[in-house]
C-alpha cells in the first residue's frame, strides 16, 4: 500500500537527486569549460598550439572516462571522506559525480568551440584580438548553442551517475529503487522511482533544447 | 619612396608531416598610399597565402614586410596586434559572428579597441550609412544575402580607421550584380577615405574594374606587376595572357547582348567544328559555292571533356532555300549544326 510516508520519501529522493544532479554539473563545467577551452586552443589546429599541455589534458580525460563510474566512486571514496566527512549519502556523491563529469563536460566543451568557422577566428585576429579576446567574445559566443546542448546531454547523464550512486548508498531516486526495489523485492516503490528518474531527465531535455534554439541567431 | 606596403623576397613554406610547399617564393612588391592594387592568379597560386603575409596572420619564412617603413617581423605579439588594427581584411565567406546583430558586428574592432561602448555604437550607425544598410541594424547575419554580409564585413573593417584594406577574393562568393556594386563600395572608400586597398582575386574582370596596379601570381612566383592598364593591353608571360583571356566577364556580356540584337528575325544556326573538319575552310568554301554571305556573330574555341572544340555562331541568308541547302553542306561536311533563335551560350 501507498502511505504518506512513501510520498515524502520520493519527494526527497527528487530533491537530492537535483540537488546532486545540478551541483555536480555545476562543479563539473568550473573545471570542464576552462578544460575544453584548453584542449581548443592548445590543440595543433588551435588558436596558441602547446603539444604539452593539450597532451596531458587529453590523457586526463580520457583515463578518467575509461574509468566505470561505480568504479570511480568507491575509488574516490577516502578523497570524498576528506572533503565532505563522510562516504555515503546525496552530499558525499557530489563528489566522483564532479570528477567523472569534469573531463566528460571538458570533451562536449572541446567539439562545440572546434565547430565554430574557423574563418571568424581569422577575421577576429586580424583585427587584432588576443587569445583571450577571442575565447571569450568569438569562440564562446558563436558557440552558444552547441554548447546549451552539451548541458542539456551533460545534465542526462550526471542524473543517470547520480542513480547507479544508489548502489553503495548515494541518496536520492537511485537510492530509493535500489533498497526498496532490489533489496526488498518492493516492484511498485521502484517503478515509481524510476517514472520519476524519467520524467527529470524529460524535463531537462525539453528545456535545454527549447532554450538553445532560442537563443541561436542562425536559422530564423 | 617607400610605399605603404613594401615586401621585400619574401617566401613562405608550409612543412607537413610528409611533404614541404613552397606557397611564395622571393616575392617583392611595394604598393603606394592610395593605391588599389590587385594580386591576381589562378587558385593554388598562394595569393591567399601572400595576403596573410601581409598582416601576419602568416608569418613568412623569409624576407620581409614593411607598413609604412615598419617592419612586422620586428614587433612584439602585442605591438604586432596593436599594428593589425590599421589593416583591415575583408573574406571571400564574409566572417561574421553569426549570433550578434549587424550593429554588435561592426562594433566588434572597436570593442577589441577598448572604446567605449556609446562611441563605439556612434561610429557603427555612420558605417551603417555609408554602406547603405542602416536599417538592417537589428538584423543578425544569417537574415541577410551575400551582398548585404559582404557590406557589413567592409562596415566592420573600416571601424577602427584603417590606412589599408586587404579583401581576400571579396567578391567569389556574390552574383556579376553584387560584384560590381560592392566594387563601387571599395572605390567609394579609397577615393574618399585614401585607404589604400589590396585585392586579391581570380578574376581579370574585378582587377580590371577598379584596380591601379595589379601583380600575377602563378605557382607561387611573381610573374609579372605593374599598371593594369600596361599589362592589359601588353602582357609580357604566358600566366598573363591566360588571366586575360580567360577574364572576359564584362566585355563578354555586352557582346552577347549585342548579338542578340543581330540575330532577331535571322536564321541563326551554332556549329560546332570537331577535330577532323578543322582540315577543310568550310565557311569560306561555302561562301564560294553559294555566292552569298554570311555573317559570323560568334567564333570561339572551348574545353570540352580536355579538347578544344570550334564553335561558331552564324547567321544565314533570308532565303529559305538557301538555308537549307547551307545547313545541309555544313552536315555533309561533319560539323554539328543546330538552329538557335535565342542566345544559346
Amino acid at each position: 500500500m501507498w502511505t504518506n510516508e512513501l510520498t515524502v520519501m520520493m519527494a526527497e529522493g527528487v530533491r537530492d537527486t537535483l540537488l546532486m544532479t545540478l551541483v555536480s554539473t555545476l562543479f563539473g563545467y568550473i573545471i570542464g569549460l576552462p578544460m575544453g577551452i584548453a584542449l581548443t586552443v592548445t590543440d595543433q589546429t588551435g588558436i596558441k598550439p602547446n603539444a604539452l599541455i593539450y597532451k596531458i589534458l587529453d590523457v586526463i580525460a580520457n583515463i578518467v572516462r575509461s574509468i566505470p563510474f561505480l568504479i570511480l566512486l568507491i575509488l574516490v571514496m577516502p578523497l570524498t571522506k576528506a572533503i565532505v566527512g563522510k562516504s555515503y549519502g546525496s552530499v558525499a556523491t557530489i563528489v566522483p559525480l564532479t570528477i567523472a563529469a569534469a573531463p566528460f563536460i571538458g570533451r562536449m566543451i572541446e567539439s562545440s568551440l572546434k565547430e565554430v568557422d574557423h574563418g571568424v577566428i581569422e577575421a577576429a585576429q586580424s583585427m587584432g584580438a588576443g587569445t583571450f579576446t577571442i575565447i571569450w567574445k568569438v569562440l564562446l559566443v558563436e558557440a552558444r548553442t552547441s554548447i546549451l546542448v552539451g548541458v542539456t546531454i551533460a545534465i542526462g547523464t550526471i542524473l543517470g551517475y547520480s542513480a547507479m550512486a544508489g548502489v553503495v548508498g548515494g541518496g536520492g531516486l537511485g537510492d530509493i529503487a535500489m533498497r526498496y526495489g532490489y533489496y526488498r523485492y518492493e516492484t511498485l516503490i521502484m517503478i515509481v522511482a524510476v517514472v520519476l528518474l524519467v520524467i527529470l531527465v524529460q524535463i531537462f531535455q525539453t528545456l535545454g533544447m527549447r532554450l538553445s534554439v532560442k537563443l541561436d541567431r542562425r536559422k530564423r | 619612396m617607400a610605399g605603404m606596403i613594401e615586401v621585400r623576397n619574401l617566401s613562405k613554406t608550409f612543412v607537413t608531416k610528409d611533404a614541404k610547399v613552397e606557397a611564395l617564393q622571393d616575392i617583392s612588391l611595394s604598393i603606394q598610399a592610395g593605391d588599389i592594387y590587385g594580386i591576381i592568379g589562378m587558385s593554388g597560386a598562394g595569393k591567399s597565402t601572400l595576403v596573410r603575409c601581409l598582416n601576419f596572420l602568416e608569418r613568412p619564412t623569409a624576407g620581409t614586410v614593411e607598413i609604412e617603413g615598419e617592419d612586422l617581423g620586428s614587433l612584439s605579439e602585442k605591438e604586432l596586434r596593436m599594428k593589425r588594427r590599421e589593416i583591415a581584411m575583408i573574406f571571400q565567406h564574409f566572417n561574421l559572428l553569426m549570433q550578434k546583430n549587424v550593429i554588435d558586428n561592426i562594433c566588434f574592432p572597436l570593442d577589441i579597441a577598448g572604446i567605449p561602448k556609446k562611441d563605439a555604437r556612434k561610429r557603427a550607425e555612420e558605417l551603417l550609412e555609408i554602406v547603405g544598410l542602416t536599417e538592417k541594424a537589428k538584423s543578425y547575419p544569417s537574415q541577410l544575402s551575400g551582398g548585404q554580409k559582404q557590406r557589413v564585413a567592409i562596415a566592420r573593417a573600416l571601424a577602427a580607421n584603417p590606412k589599408i584594406l586587404l579583401c581576400d577574393e571579396a567578391t567569389s562568393a556574390l552574383d556579376p550584380q553584387t560584384t560590381q556594386s560592392i566594387l563601387q563600395l571599395l572605390k567609394q572608400i579609397n577615393r574618399e577615405y585614401g585607404i589604400t586597398i589590396v585585392i586579391i582575386t581570380h578574376e581579370m574582370a574585378v582587377v580590371r574594374e577598379i584596380c591601379s596596379h595589379v601583380a600575377i601570381i602563378g605557382d607561387g612566383h611573381l610573374v609579372e606587376q605593374g599598371r593594369v592598364l600596361d599589362i592589359f593591353s601588353h602582357p609580357k608571360t604566358a600566366e598573363a595572357k591566360e588571366l586575360i583571356v580567360k577574364g572576359g566577364g564584362e566585355e563578354h556580356r555586352t557582346l552577347e547582348s549585342h548579338q542578340k540584337e543581330l540575330m532577331k528575325g535571322k536564321c541563326c544556326v551554332r556549329i560546332v567544328f570537331s577535330d577532323n573538319s578543322s582540315f577543310e575552310p568550310v565557311i569560306a568554301n561555302m561562301v564560294l559555292k553559294f555566292g552569298q554571305p554570311i555573317n559570323i556573330l560568334k567564333a570561339d574555341t572551348k574545353n570540352v571533356e580536355g579538347i578544344a572544340r570550334g564553335e561558331m555562331i552564324l547567321s544565314l541568308p533570308d532565303d529559305k532555300e538557301i538555308q537549307e541547302s547551307m545547313k545541309s553542306y555544313l552536315l555533309e561536311r561533319g560539323l554539328a549544326v543546330e538552329e538557335v533563335d535565342g542566345y544559346v551560350d
